[in-house]
């Protein structure tokens, strides 16, 4: 082969590797749409009135992510299965915001944390990599990290709109969270730096539920609890 | 009194015992279960990582030293000693890459591809830079490639094998060059090839120089090609290239232009000035 035809053949290769990425890119635009209206939607809760409607939403957002399954089915096809981390980065950020759409609605619904299992079964794709399309851990704890911000915000929105026990039981949840993660040996990427941002969650929820304890807000909200769920 | 001893803390209170019961009062949630288990997952994915890493220095580390031997073979009597030292370390880089390719077994080549790419570009130049000193063409990404599969040397890397695999077949291990690596390797070949050119001449090889030049333009009008349809990294070694082709082309134009004019003996002393100036202009000692 001469020189010439060697780096022909190479631009092949590379035009090739253009076009799945091309391809790849539109789907991942709309997944990220249907991302954005589950977030517009779960938004709400932190509002006054919201907070009575969150039953519906989590309905609600379980309907979009129906949209997301088949989303992604058509993604799966756009490239060779086991190229997975050549083109990761494509879908590395929508696919971490989606984690914490499920994570925030199972939260909504049930005050749990989603596992890595029950997460790619709502997504639609497979919790270990060897099965297919999957879900990378550190997408999976990135997105529970957005979580923990935002249950931070809903602490003070809740006592906001005068409920006074959910952010107890945040504080609850958010200190086994952080329990949890400190058992990891983070690299210095972008994960440890999000996780660096949990310890000013932490903080956050704390001066919530010690802001209720000093008036005695706490005590009233552990015995007038109600059916806030 | 010296007979007793001071009843140490722990006698009082056994710390030990009291953990062994807090735990079995409180075992691990179910998320600090799952938590301990991404530890696992991380660690080991970490640990793979480092070994890979590690791999690619040890790469890089011979297949520069291999360059460096093979720029003495222009003014080396014995030639063809140098050439088969330079396969001996070309064997001993395979030999860390067939570790690599036994490390990417089950995994997906591309999560780890950043660990390993240095490595890998380091040796596409060292084997191109053989292969031209031996053939004066290019080595293909194909015929690099068919030299990375490897089966099982001795009989303890098979025996370790055939628990895992049914066939009767010898186990084989292989790492394919990507088509960006390869041309990453390509593009510093050329500036390996440019100090040839310099070098060459000091020692009164004036065949060389054009030779250097149309191979050297041939592997620019490849990349011309390539233009901007690749990723950044190789867009941004193109201007690497054209100073590399530049200077060979301009060593050329001296020897053509000024070569009849020079008694032979002096032409060394022409071309190492303009060797300082290069040097210089590179930020080498």
């Amino acid at each position: 082969m001469s020189v010439s035809e060697m780096f022909a053949a190479l631009q092949g290769a590379l035009g090739q590797d253009q076009d799945i990425r091309e391809e790849i890119r539109k789907e991942v635009q709309a997944l990220e749409q249907t991302a954005r209206e589950i977030l517009t939607l779960l938004q709400g809760v932190h509002q006054g009135p919201g907070f009575q409607h969150i039953p519906k939403k989590c309905q609600k957002a379980r309907e979009h992510f129906g949209t997301v399954r088949t989303q992604m089915e058509s993604l799966k096809t756009k490239f060779p299965s086991d190229q997975y981390y050549r083109f990761h980065e494509h879908w590395r950020f929508v696919l971490q915001r989606l984690v914490f759409l499920a994570a925030f609605v199972v939260y909504l619904e049930s005050e749990t944390l989603v596992t890595r299992e029950a997460v790619a079964e709502i997504l639609g794709i497979e919790a270990d990599r060897e099965r297919g399309f999957h879900l990378d851990i550190e997408d999976y704890l990135s997105g529970v990290l957005t979580l923990a911000s935002e249950l931070a915000r809903l602490a003070v929105n809740s006592v906001t709109a005068g409920d006074y026990s959910r952010p107890l039981r945040i504080s609850a949840f958010i200190n086994e969270l952080d329990s949890g993660f400190r058992l990891l040996n983070l690299k210095n990427d972008s994960l440890r730096k999000r996780y660096d941002g949990l310890k000013y969650d932490v903080k956050k929820i704390e001066e919530v539920v010690y802001d209720l304890s000093i008036r005695g807000l706490n005590k009233e909200a552990t015995v007038g609890a109600g059916g806030e769920k | 009194g010296s007979g007793g001893f001071r009843k140490r803390k722990h006698d009082n209170f056994p710390h030990g015992q009291r953990r062994e019961e807090k735990e079995n009062v409180n075992p691990p949630s179910a998320l600090m279960s799952s938590f301990k288990s991404f530890q696992l997952e991380l660690d080991t994915r970490h640990d793979k990582y480092e070994r890979l890493v590690k791999l690619s220095r040890d790469i890089t580390i011979e297949s520069k030293r291999t360059i460096f031997l093979l720029h003495r073979f222009t003014s080396a009597p014995n030639g063809e000693e140098i050439l088969s030292e330079s396969e001996v370390k070309l064997d001993a880089v395979r030999r860390k890459i067939k570790q690599v390719a036994q490390e990417l077994i089950g995994e997906d080549m591309y999560q780890f591809h950043r660990a390993i790419s240095p490595g890998l570009q380091e040796y596409v130049e060292a084997v191109s830079f053989q292969y031209f000193i031996k053939t004066r063409s290019l080595i293909s990404v194909e015929e690099i490639n068919k030299q990375l599969i490897f089966t099982a040397e001795d009989r303890e890397e098979t025996t370790n094998m055939t628990s895992n695999s049914h066939d009767k077949e010898a186990p084989v291990w292989s790492l394919k060059v990507t088509p960006v690596d390869y041309l990453l390797g390509v593009a510093d070949l050329t500036g390996e090839l440019m100090r040839l050119c310099i070098s060459s001449v000091g020692n009164g090889d004036i065949d060389t120089p054009f030779e250097l030049s149309q191979f050297l333009r041939q592997i620019y009008d490849g990349f011309t090609f390539i233009g901007n349809t690749g990723p950044y990294e190789v867009s941004k070694k193109l201007y690497t290239l054209k100073q590399s082709l530049a200077k060979v082309e301009n060593a050329c134009y001296t020897l053509k232009v000024r070569g009849s004019e020079i008694p032979k003996h002096m032409l060394a002393d022409v071309f190492s000035t303009k060797t300082e100036l290069i040097d210089q202009e590179e930020g080498l000692p």
